[in-house]
């Protein structure tokens, strides 16, 4: 997106981790560990859309739950404010809830059917503040007005409104107590293509009026590619690849980077692009390969990579890559492209 | 030309839905060719599974009928058939899969059990050569050491393996069409780049006929030679796959087009966007069913409903802007006019 950076750091994410434990047996022992997000650390600035991709089991909506802390982290801490929010006491926590919000993918699922939509989208105000009914009321109508629906139609069920109304219902209650981050999780993914363009513009208008930040959770990578001012690449709990946008999506530098984005399919037969087709499975959390994890998949691994981890760093100003051996150099997108072929 | 395998015209579909008929699929014609892939795409609830499932005939297990028109499959009616010689067709000569393996697979037996079942049932093979094929089935649609996941359940397996399983027990009886409704959906993208490159290749090998289903322009794109355009239960466009995407011509096809997010760096303007929600299907609008939502409309596209014009050779649009037009060229002069934001109506 063309707009203008800025450079101050709205929330820090400091080597988060989240295990789950995996239990067997009547007495559930433990005997294991999913590593559903294995030391993350990123900084979300202040006013940008800040993506988050990976294929299914990543670990994606893990860190997004652990960032807002509706999970608890394993270890780590997410700093807002100056404050670690994993550290705070429940009353100051509850303080904070109102500038951190979620929406969630399931038009459907993630509203009360039960609930008229006027007591869904005025809830959180309920619970946060002291404001009247009356006040309530008026502040549903401004916020349904915002997001583009008929607020005559407030005192109606869910089920009354279709896949994409359902999906602003929920944006007008993510956005009621005036938050300052916002992690869309799969916001758009089910909606269709016509739908989803309208929610996508919403989104990217209310960003610009009400100075949101964003962390926006998506599988879908052309979704991500437009709505984001930087991505983050996630493969098996852990981030391959961090960078600007169009140059994340230009110039891959993590050749699993390069592999995701080169199987996108794209709606022109003439462009017959070659993909890199990765063998196998993504491997299980719980039992992620040594060193690089993303090894026995990768077209570039040498010995080197079965034996040591390689740790986010900057490879390029501004962009950050965990291998041993991104593709910095002109042509090496090409080189790994032919040896998928053979 | 090669050969017709499939016909379908003017065939509508539907459910009874408060002792009214609804058409799910509205007097829709098409031809799959030996060999060849033919797309639907559109939207959720155009149609696109009703028509999978009015081929099949399961929708009459599914509380609808065919309601008019005609398919025919290797010159023989289909609806005219019954039940019992559908059964001989389904999985013989015509198999279908679905958007979510795991559903299309049974828990409680191994793949190998499951692959091999198939070809008990239609080819009456022995147990023990039914094994041995279901093995070699499998090693076919790109599964790592066959013998042993033949010995798998389901469960075992991840969601691209699943389908690839799938895959092999539709195949496994040498159909000359199959059809795949949303077949890659609920996998990854690099797992789906894996399935469609599978069934092109298995495609080249068999010369089997694919009907592909799917909402994703970019996956008909990329495996199409034909495609049609549904929306609301009615076909909008069809044409080759070069004719679609190089002149996508009824507004609603353009605007789908043009909705698509992230294909390019995105310039900071607002994502073209069609205004309004699908209708449902109990709830058409009079005339063109676009016409509430189209950018375009004409006092005729409220009262009348468009029938196709012709665009190129191989390209027709059911759209009143090309009325006119529609016999002289191949660039429609509409179209160009719908491009270049001229068409104020
Ligand atoms: N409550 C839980 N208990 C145990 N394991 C969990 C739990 N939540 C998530 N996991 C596991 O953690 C891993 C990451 O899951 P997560 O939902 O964060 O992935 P994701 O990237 O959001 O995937 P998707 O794209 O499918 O939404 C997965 O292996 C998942 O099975
Ligand atoms: N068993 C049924 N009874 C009544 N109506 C049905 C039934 N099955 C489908 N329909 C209706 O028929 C229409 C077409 O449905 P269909 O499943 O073919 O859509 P689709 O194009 O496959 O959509 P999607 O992309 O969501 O799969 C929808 O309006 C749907 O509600
Ligand atoms: S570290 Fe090695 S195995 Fe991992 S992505 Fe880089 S080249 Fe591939
Ligand atoms: S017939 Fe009319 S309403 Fe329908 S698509 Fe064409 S211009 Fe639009
Ligand atoms: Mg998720
Ligand atoms: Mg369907």
């Amino acid at each position: 997106m063309s707009k203008q950076l800025s450079n101050e750091t709205l929330i820090e994410i400091k080597h988060i981790k989240k295990y789950f434990p995996i239990k067997k047996g009547l007495l559930s022992r433990v005997v294991g560990q999913v590593k559903a997000v294995d030391d993350i650390s990123l900084e979300i600035k202040k006013g940008e859309t800040f993506g988050l991709v990976g294929e299914s089991g990543c670990g994606k909506s893990t860190l997004g739950r652990v960032i807002l802390r509706l999970q608890s982290a394993t270890d780590g801490e997410v700093i807002y404010n100056g404050q670690n929010i994993h550290a705070l006491g429940s009353s100051k926590l509850r303080d904070l809830r109102q500038d951190l919000q979620i929406i969630f993918q399931d038009p459907f699922g993630s509203l009360n059917p039960r609930f008229l939509v006027s007591d869904i989208i005025g809830e959180p105000l309920k619970v946060h503040t002291n404001m009247t009914a009356a006040q309530i009321d008026a502040r549903v109508v401004e916020l349904m007005e915002l997001v583009g629906l008929d607020a005559s139609r407030r005192n109606r069920y869910p089920h009354e409104f279709s896949g994409g109304q359902r999906q602003r219902v929920g944006i007008a209650r993510s956005i009621a107590l005036n938050p300052k981050f916002i992690v869309a999780d799969e916001a758009v993914s089910a909606l269709d293509v016509s739908v989803q363009s309208q929610v996508l513009n919403l989104l990217a208008r209310l960003q610009k009026e009400l100075g949101l930040t964003f962390l926006f959770i998506a599988h879908g990578l052309n979704v991500v590619r437009h709505i984001s001012d930087r991505v983050g690449v996630m493969y098996l709990g852990k981030l391959a690849e961090v960078g600007p946008t169009e140059e994340l999506y230009n110039k891959p530098l993590h050749p699993y980077t390069a592999a995701l984005l080169s199987s996108i399919p794209r709606p022109n037969p003439a462009l017959k692009r070659e993909r890199i087709i990765l063998k196998g499975d993504v491997p299980s959390p719980a039992n992620p390969p040594s060193g690089c994890r993303f090894h026995p998949r990768c077209p570039m691994a040498q010995d080197r990579c079965k034996a040591e981890e390689p740790l986010l760093a900057e490879a390029l100003p501004g962009r950050q890559v965990a291998c041993h051996f991104p593709l910095v150099e002109d042509g090496a997108l090409e080189r790994l492209a032919a040896r998928t072929l053979g | 030309m090669a050969r017709k395998i499939l016909e379908v015209n003017e065939m509508s579909a539907g459910f009874l839905v408060n002792k009214e008929i609804v058409k799910a699929t509205d007097r829709i014609s098409f031809n799959v060719e030996e060999g060849k892939t033919l797309c639907i795409v559109g939207e959720s609830g155009s149609g696109k599974s009703v028509t999978s499932l009015a081929i099949m005939r399961l929708i009459d297990y599914a509380g609808g009928a065919i309601l008019e028109g005609d398919i025919t499959f290797n010159g023989a009616s289909l609806p005219a058939k019954d039940q019992d010689e559908m059964r001989r067709i389904r999985g013989n000569q015509i198999a279908m899969i679905f958007q979510d393996p795991m559903s299309a697979l049974n828990p409680v037996f191994t793949v190998g059990d499951q692959i091999a079942e198939s070809l008990r049932l239609h080819q009456n093979k022995s147990d023990k050569d039914a094994m041995k094929e279901a093995v070699e089935l499998l090693r076919q649609v790109g599964i790592p050491s066959p013998e042993v996941r033949a010995k798998q359940y389901p469960h075992e397996l991840s969601g691209g393996m699943c389908q690839r399983v799938v895959i092999a027990i539709a195949l496994a009886c040498r159909p000359q069409l199959l059809i795949a409704d949303e077949p890659t959906t609920a996998l990854d993208v690099t797992v789906q780049a894996q399935i469609l490159d599978l069934l092109q290749s298995l495609q080249k090998e068999t010369g089997m006929a694919i009907i592909l289903i799917t909402h994703d322009m970019g996956v008909a794109a990329e495996v199409a030679d034909r495609i049609v355009v549904m929306y609301a239960g009615g076909i909008m466009e069809e044409g080759s796959v070069e004719e679609i995407f190089a002149k996508p011509s009824h507004p609603y096809t353009v605007g789908l087009l043009k909705s698509i997010p992230g294909f390019e760096a995105n310039d900071g303007n607002e994502l073209y966007t069609i205004k309004g929600t699908i209708p449902r299907i109990n709830q058409l609008p009079t005339g063109c069913r676009f016409h509430p939502r189209c950018e375009h409309a004409m006092d005729i596209c409220r009262n009348q409903e468009p029938g196709f014009f012709q665009l190129g050779q191989d390209h027709k649009a059911a759209c009143w802007l090309f009325e006119e037009h529609a016999a002289e060229s191949k660039v429609s002069p509409a179209r160009a006019a719908i491009e270049h934001g001229e068409v104020r109506v």
